[in-house]
């Protein structure tokens, strides 16, 4: 690598391996993250995605591969990474003891701020996501949503330049979860590198400049979420008919839709198209004027399962997904 | 180094913030030993026979030390609990000394021992208990417990490390502590046992410190008992916190 591509290097992984027991959680894994932008890590349960941010944020020592975040090696210089990264995650390890300032103070004083300090900054961080009035109440009173918000405000009490996020949506309700992606995207507008680790693709469509898919513990598909969609048939309008016999009249009259043939699946039929916008009343007209009855018109955007159906040629489930267990069921 | 004594103090700080907002806890060493000496010097006190003492000023020495004996079981739950809800995960990723996690913990326990001691000293004075030594040797005697204290902290520091749960790392410290304190010159005259556990009472380690006790707040002669005290919890710490340190880098995973 040259000193150029280096600079730009906020985040880097090489052939990082890691086994428990007979699991290996990491076959392998590659990846890179420029300085400034929104690493998405994309995987079911049981994928490795956490494996991958514990051995970056110094929690775990990978059995081989090399890893380094903002310039610094996770091995050799550990103890300095360790006030150059943030961490956020799924757990929302926050002190359900303690008020929401006192928990702040209290990682501000472990990164080796100065209480006054410490205390400025909380109250900084519980203004700009919203918990001001909550701050001098005891953790144990906040609702889930209010408990991430914290545990990632804990995660920036140090303004660090990279943060790492594993999961960070995982259990939300939807109110809560769209809070939090606002946050996350005014965090990126600071110019601070993310590592997002997550399940949905709709997340990281939203919140990634790039992304990387793993499953047992390999990258099996890397680059925008445009590129990834790309690979897996973009988006569609599927059209659920009310006559399956109609099918070749409804493929007919929604193939101007697109450049490619349109698909046909028993009663459903379903066209690529370049854009959302009013390809729903479109496909409605065109049908209408072939005379041909439809129950149902839908846009379908490709999801994390889509991907994973196309990619790796099984099915998934990411909540029921057995995690690491996978591993010795499912052929490679 | 000073980076250590600064992280463990805000640690120490953030263990003993918490604890009045969990008032099941603070009832395990307020109330729940008052509770004991209460039981003990009334239910049982008539039937015990402690020639040469009054019942309570026996008992008050032997039932601060199983208290204190106790007294670091919050720190297993600390611990455990910590595990589970993955603040160590937090600590761990900040650039903070690693070995005062587990020093802010056990030094968090001092405090409460502490305030745990006097209450029982303070119940101990109102039933009866009088001190029959000066104030060198009482104080000698708080700060043996003190130690003493300090030294079962680490020995649940590693249980509540190597259990899956805070219910867990709780009822392994009550099964192991119950019977090495009762089976001890704590509550009852030693050669008042069968033989088997007279055999076990006089080479336990909590008859050498109920007796330094008892010599330091009672004036029974102490033979080596006060210096047999402090070095045994000397080697308790120093087996016990090494333990606790490997213990914690190992499942931390680093």
């Amino acid at each position: 690598m040259s000193e150029t591509e280096t600079s730009g290097t906020a985040i880097s992984a090489r052939g990082l391996v890691k086994s428990f027991g007979d699991v290996r959680a990491l076959d392998g894994v590659d990846f890179e993250a420029r300085r400034g932008t929104v690493l998405g890590v994309l995987g079911p349960n049981g994928a490795g995605k956490t494996t991958a941010v514990r051995v970056l944020t110094t929690l775990l020592k990978a059995d081989s591969g090399e890893a380094s975040v903002a310039g610094l090696d996770v091995v050799e210089d550990a103890p300095e990474l360790r006030s150059q990264i943030g961490l956020a995650g799924q757990y929302a390890a926050v002190d359900e003891n303690l008020t929401g300032i006192e928990n702040l103070v209290m990682v501000g004083r472990l990164y080796g701020m100065r209480r006054s300090d410490a205390r400025g900054r909380a109250d900084e961080l519980l203004e700009r996501f919203g918990l001001s009035d909550a701050g001098e109440r005891i953790v144990k009173t906040y609702s889930g949503g209010m408990r991430r918000r914290l545990d990632l405000a804990a995660a920036l009490v140090a303004k660090p330049p990279v943060v790492f996020l594993d999961e960070p949506t995982t259990g939300l309700d939807p109110r809560s979860r769209l809070d939090l992606w606002e946050t996350i995207e005014s965090l990126v507008a600071d110019g601070t590198t993310v590592l997002l680790t997550t399940q949905y693709l709709d997340e990281a469509d939203r919140l990634a400049d790039r992304i990387v898919v793993i499953d047992l513990g390999r990258v099996i598909a890397e680059g925008t979420s445009e590129e990834l969609k790309e690979r897996v048939g973009g988006i569609r309008v599927e059209v659920h008919l009310t006559d399956e016999s109609s099918a070749p009249a409804a493929a007919d009259a929604l193939a101007p839709m697109s450049t490619e043939e349109p698909a046909v699946d028993g009663d459903r039929v379903s066209v690529r198209v370049e854009s959302e916008t009013g390809r729903i009343m479109e496909a409605a007209r065109r049908l209408d004027g072939a005379g041909v009855d439809a129950d149902d018109v839908a846009i379908r955007r490709p999801t994390l399962d889509d991907v994973f159906l196309t990619l790796t040629g099984r099915e998934l489930s990411a909540e029921e997904s057995g995690g690491e267990a996978d591993r010795e069921e499912v052929p490679a | 180094m000073s980076r250590f004594f600064h992280d463990t103090v805000v640690l120490a700080e953030r263990n003993l913030v918490r604890l009045p907002r969990m008032p099941d806890l603070l009832i395990g060493f307020t109330i729940q030993p008052v509770m004991f000496v209460l039981l003990f010097a009334f239910v049982f006190g008539g039937a015990i026979s402690t020639p040469g003492f009054d019942y309570v000023d026996f008992l008050i020495p032997g039932i601060i030390v199983q208290n204190t004996a106790f007294g670091g079981f919050v720190t297993a739950l600390g611990l455990a609990d910590d595990l589970t809800k993955g603040l160590i995960d937090r600590f761990r990723s900040l650039p903070t000394s690693r070995a005062s996690v587990l020093a802010g913990r056990t030094a968090a326990d001092i405090v409460t021992n502490t305030l745990s001691i006097a209450i029982l000293v303070i119940t101990g004075l109102i039933i009866g208990f009088s001190f029959g030594t000066g104030a060198l040797d009482i104080i000698a005697g708080f700060a043996l417990m003190i130690l003493f204290g300090y030294a079962f902290s680490w020995i649940f520091a590693l249980i509540g490390m190597s259990v899956s749960s805070p219910e867990a790392a709780n009822g392994i410290g009550f099964t192991l502590i119950f019977p090495i304190t009762f089976i001890s010159s704590a509550f009852v005259p030693v050669d008042s046992m069968p033989a088997g556990l007279q055999w076990f009472a006089e080479i336990n380690p909590i008859t050498i410190v109920v007796d330094a006790m008892r010599a330091l707040w009672l004036g029974v002669p102490a033979g080596n008992n006060v210096w047999g005290a402090v070095v045994w919890c000397l080697v308790l710490i120093a087996i016990f916190a090494p333990l606790a340190v490997h213990r914690y880098r190992r499942i931390a995973g680093g």
